[in-house]
């Protein structure tokens, strides 16, 4: 019996499926990264993360949603793995749970699941923890070197590592007590090459710049993001935090440090860049970047926490809906150019 | 400490007592008159917004009520006349009255009486069927199983039946507000008069093809034999653009020509059954 | 850098697997059925009756208005009958059947394969036989030529831009006819400009198309005022505001013709047939037909008379291959899927694409992730994610405020839905709805 159907009768055979799994390939070189310095724990923590919203996924979008099952698009996977990336190395697993279910039952599944979710489940889930356990969550171990350890933070005694605060927090302790940065910066040797390998604590997915910038690569060559949102980021931060550094280096970080240190690059990169809770044009993008790189430094200059991208990324969540009323895309025909 | 509450009491109240003066005042100042009849009229109204008035719903229906002198020309086809008759109470004119309409869906075109010949796989909507193409059967007018009309219902009351891939109406929900007549691109459902003890007769097919064509795609089709037409005691039949119409305004009902047609493509409802005068002596299997 | 039009488009693979196929010729047998409208417009009315007989061009149904075209007869023979039959959709359509007895053509067209230089006529008499033969646009929309030609007062034609995109995957009629008439159609490029009156004339070709663009350009020298321009791959450069924007870099504003930046856009085919009418006194009575697909055996170009019944002209390649899923008159983005395969060909009929069982499915859509790969490839700049929306919902105001009605329904919002939402079908209804709206107000 023919097939009818309206044009167009190809399709590309790129699939939510497709593009999720390339996302979930992309972060697999920071986690090798975070493995080799953090320990086999890593991947414990990664795992429950992940089946726990996996699971949330299938049982509430069975039960409470009652529609067709959406664990098959690994939009759950993708959002399991970026929240363990966001957690530090040293939290417990019960912690690690309540985050997941935060994540999948609260900022998913109850706005309506896959594709109506005003805030990135991920981010959610990370600042919920962060203001639940302040203290598990900003136990920080500094990556030190090939690390085997399956349990932490019980076995610290038996690791290489050293528990201490990571370089955003330790330049946030000092411009709290009013220090001159020049001095912190010369006192501490933070160590650029170094961050770009990983060798720097805080949450495990953000520490290897190169590993994530390699995961970029991938996405852009397969076309699962387009390069506007994490470079408008970028930028914004290079600059504005140039602008305020170039004023007063005593007072503000420079913007090389700004970049290479805490959860920018992972933010900007893969959570930014979420889909579901991403603006649909370019020019909303450029507004979206150029948002979240502003907030970002404020956060980090003058708020009460060390690290501001999370925040950032969750406020401009919120202007997304308007800036997808009010930007439209350029309009074939719009500035009449004869000539 | 006592002092500290007594004052924080006291500050609230009187924030609150000022702020109700200034709503007050507001609500005042920007009072628009609206006649009471309009909500004791939207209370009798079914308040399902169907908009089979063929306003945007039930208050705009009770505000054209009230500011219409005349009643005449408004219905609530879901409230019917009971509804018509409590409105006119209030509003002291005279209520319309209307036979209670259904909705009639004329097309019989069941699997088996009208084979697919291919397999539509679009967005599932009769609206984009028609606009693609002829449809899935040899007949071109007939239901396209895709359910618009199923989605337009606001009471629930039309559902796909999956033996047929037709759409039944259920005659207990049905109020008539006429919303799948306006979703059905072909045009197949027709509100009808639902008749005494919901007896009615219709021709259920809308097929315009030249009767060998239309009996080709579909053995239910009305062929426009004329049969009925001829028959009818009461002219309320019509052949036009090769199919027949039974006009329920003139038909009363005496099934003559649901005997006649050929290939029984006029359906009575709520009759009860003939005496089998051609049956008897066929053994039944 | 290669030209191409700036906002969207996608790349599907081109599956040009005919494009070496020379065109051949197929005789008349049996009977052709001929619809009377095979254009946009008002259909053309029969002046032949049942039992006449009638010679190969002659004129068989005549144009009802402006927007409208005359139709001939393809064939030599009897009129069986003049009466509705089913369409490749199955939607009935007055047809004249003609029985088919020998091959006689009418004595006025010249049948020589000479090459015919000299354009001696005056732009008004260019036109008027243009009209006579019935002449339509190939490219797929089947926009009577004449009334392109005849540009409104108050409007003037600076630019003719002529479209060799071919930018449909599997189509090579368009190719074919430039490596086949390339002089030919040079010259009814060249009648089309006098027609037009302008100074410059632009030939189109995307570069897959490269031996075509060598030939054309060949060929140029002696022609003067036609310029080839390459255009880099990408779908839909053919569409009218597309092509012009490669070419010239005008866009047509919203609800604007492309006459309003000075344009018009015809096809090579309709270039071609322009010649055969102008020089050779031929009526647009045959189509050159690809048959093609990833199964079908025999690739291959035909010149088919207009109204040879498909099936007849599968039938000769051996039938439809094994697990056929879907046939396609067109190409995969924008043609039409058919469900009668015994339906004759018309004017404008490019191609029959067969597509196998496994390809012709759709996938089953699931829920929108609003990835935005559907804005990023809209060539209009449309928000097809938010359409389907409004569509869905019948909230035609914001429909139209959302520019609707600009759809150019080239379907590569689809195409690169990884959710496979059918958008475009329902931006289609919206569309016609929000057109609707709009003519009623004026």
């Amino acid at each position: 019996m023919l097939k009818i159907s309206p044009s167009p009768h190809i399709h590309d055979n790129v699939s939510a499926h497709r593009l999720m799994r390339d996302v979930i390939i992309a972060l697999m070189p920071a986690l090798l990264v975070s493995t080799y310095y953090f320990g086999l724990r890593i991947l414990i923590v990664t795992v429950v993360s992940i089946l726990t919203c996996v699971a949330l996924e299938y049982f509430l979008g069975k039960y409470a949603l009652k529609s067709k099952s959406t664990i098959g698009d690994l939009s759950a996977v993708v959002t399991g793995l970026i929240l363990a990336f966001n957690l530090p190395p040293t939290l417990p697993l019960g912690m690690v749970v309540l985050g997941a279910v935060f994540a999948i039952g609260v900022v998913k599944i109850s706005f309506g699941g896959l594709g109506c979710n005003p805030f990135n489940p991920a981010i959610v889930g990370r600042i919920f923890l962060l203001i639940s356990f302040p203290k598990e969550m900003t136990t920080w171990v500094k990556a030190e070197g090939f690390n085997t350890a399956w349990s932490l933070p019980a076995d610290t005694a038996s690791l290489d590592a050293v528990t201490g605060a990571t370089p955003l927090g330790i330049i946030k302790g000092a411009m709290a007590a009013g220090k001159d940065l020049t001095e912190v910066f010369a006192q501490n040797d933070f160590n650029y090459l170094e961050m770009l390998f990983g060798k720097i604590g805080g949450s495990f997915g953000e520490i290897s710049i190169i590993a994530l910038l390699i995961g970029f690569a991938y996405m852009l060559i397969r076309r699962v993001i387009s390069w506007h949102m994490p470079v408008y980021i970028f930028a914004t931060v290079i600059v504005f935090s140039g602008i305020l550094w170039f004023v007063n280096p005593a007072r503000y970080s420079d913007p090389l440090f700004q970049l290479l240190t805490g959860g920018l690059m992972l933010g900007s990169i893969f959570m930014a860049t979420d889909y579901v809770t991403s603006p649909m044009t370019k020019k909303g993008m450029l507004i979206f970047g150029v948002g979240i790189g502003l907030l970002t430094i404020i956060i980090r200059t003058w708020g009460s926490y060390p690290e501001g991208i999370s925040f950032a990324i969750l406020i401009m969540n919120a202007f997304v809906p308007l800036i997808n009323r009010y930007v439209k895309p350029k309009r074939f025909g719009e500035v009449v150019k004869n000539g | 400490m006592g002092s500290t509450i007594l004052v924080t009491v006291i500050m609230l109240v009187a924030l609150g007592v000022v702020l109700a003066i200034i709503l007050y005042l507001v609500a005042q100042k920007f009072k628009v008159y609206e006649d009471p009849r309009i909500d004791e009229v939207e209370a009798i109204l079914p308040g399902a917004n169907c908009g089979g008035c063929g306003f945007a719903g039930c208050r705009a229906l009770a505000e054209a009520l009230v500011k219409s002198n005349d009643m005449t020309s408004l219905y609530c086809p879901v409230g019917g006349n009971a509804t018509m008759r409590a409105t006119a109470k209030i509003l002291g004119g005279e209520a319309q009255t209307k036979d209670p309409m259904i909705a009639a869906v004329r097309c019989n075109g069941t699997c088996e009486n009208r084979p697919r010949t291919n397999q539509f796989e679009g967005a599932v909507s009769c609206a984009v069927m028609a606009a693609t193409y002829g449809g899935e059967t040899a007949c071109t007018y007939g239901c396209l199983g895709r359910g618009d009309c199923v989605v337009s219902c606001p009471f629930d009351a039309i559902h796909m039946n999956p033996a047929t891939d037709l759409p039944e109406v259920d005659e207990e929900k049905c109020t008539a507000c006429g919303n799948c007549v306006k979703a059905c691109p072909k045009i197949i459902i027709e509100l009808r008069k639902k008749g005494p003890k919901g007896k009615r007769i219709f021709v259920s097919c809308i097929n315009k093809d030249k009767g060998g064509i239309a009996k080709k795609a579909c053995d239910v089709a009305c062929i426009s034999c004329s049969k009925c037409f001829k028959t009818c005691p009461y002219e309320a039949i019509t052949v036009a653009n090769n199919l027949a119409y039974i006009d329920f305004t003139k038909c009363k009902l005496c099934r003559k020509c649901v005997e006649v047609c050929p290939t029984g493509s006029i359906h009575e409802i709520h009759f009860p059954p003939r005496v089998k005068k051609e049956e008897i002596g066929i053994t039944e299997n | 850098m290669l030209k191409t039009f700036k906002l969207g488009g996608i790349h599907p693979a081109d599956n040009k697997m005919a494009a070496l196929m020379p065109i051949e010729d197929i005789a008349p047998e049996g009977k052709v059925q001929i619809f009377v409208s095979q254009h946009l417009g008002a259909p053309a009315e029969p002046i032949v009756a049942k039992g006449d007989t009638v010679k190969v061009g002659q004129l068989i149904a005549k144009s009802t208005g402006f927007v409208s075209a005359n139709i001939h007869s393809s064939v030599s023979g009897t009129i069986a009958s003049i009466d509705s039959i089913p369409d490749h959709l199955g939607i009935r359509r007055t047809a004249i059947t003609i029985t088919v007895e020998g091959d006689e053509w009418l004595k006025t067209i010249d049948r020589s394969k000479e090459i015919k230089h000299n354009i001696t006529i005056t732009p008004q008499e260019i036109i008027a036989k243009i009209t006579e033969a019935g002449i339509v646009g190939l490219g797929g929309a089947a926009f009577p030529t004449h009334v392109k030609l005849s540009v409104p007062q108050g409007k003037k034609a600076e630019t003719l831009l002529i479209n060799g995109a071919e930018c449909e995957p599997y189509l090579t009629s368009d190719y074919r006819v430039m490596m086949e008439y390339s002089e030919e159609l040079l010259i009814g490029v060249l009648i089309l400009k006098k027609a037009l009156n302008v100074p410059k004339v632009y030939i189109g070709i995307e570069v897959n198309k490269q031996d075509a663009i060598n030939k054309l350009k060949g060929l140029q020298s002696k022609h003067q005022g036609i310029e080839i321009v390459p255009l880099k791959m990408k779908y839909p450069q053919g569409g009218e505001k597309q092509l012009i924007k490669a070419i010239i870099n005008r866009e047509v504003p919203s609800g604007s013709l492309p006459i309003d930046v000075g344009a018009i856009v015809h096809n090579v085919g309709t270039a071609y047939a322009v010649y055969e009418a102008v020089q050779k006194n031929k009526p647009l009575i045959e189509n050159i037909l690809t048959i093609t697909g990833k199964n079908v055996k025999e690739q291959k170009n035909l010149n088919v008379r207009v109204g040879t019944p498909l099936s007849s002209v599968l039938q000769k390649y051996g039938g439809l291959p094994k697990n056929t899923g879907k046939i396609i008159l067109g190409g995969p983005m924008m043609g039409k899927a058919i469900s009668n395969l015994d339906a004759p060909t018309q004017k404008s009929t490019s191609a029959i694409l067969i597509m196998p069982q496994l390809e012709a499915s759709r996938p089953k859509p699931s829920t929108c992730i609003r990835c935005s790969r559907c804005v990023s490839v809209c060539p209009m700049g449309l928000e097809p994610y938010l359409l389907i929306r409004l569509a869905e919902r019948k909230m035609y105001d914001d429909l139209e405020k959302n520019l609707a009605h600009d759809c150019i329904e080239c379907g590569c919002c689809i195409y690169s839905c990884p959710a496979n939402l059918s958008l475009l079908d329902y931006i289609r209804l919206g569309k016609t709805e929000v057109l609707k709206i709009r003519r009623s107000r004026k």
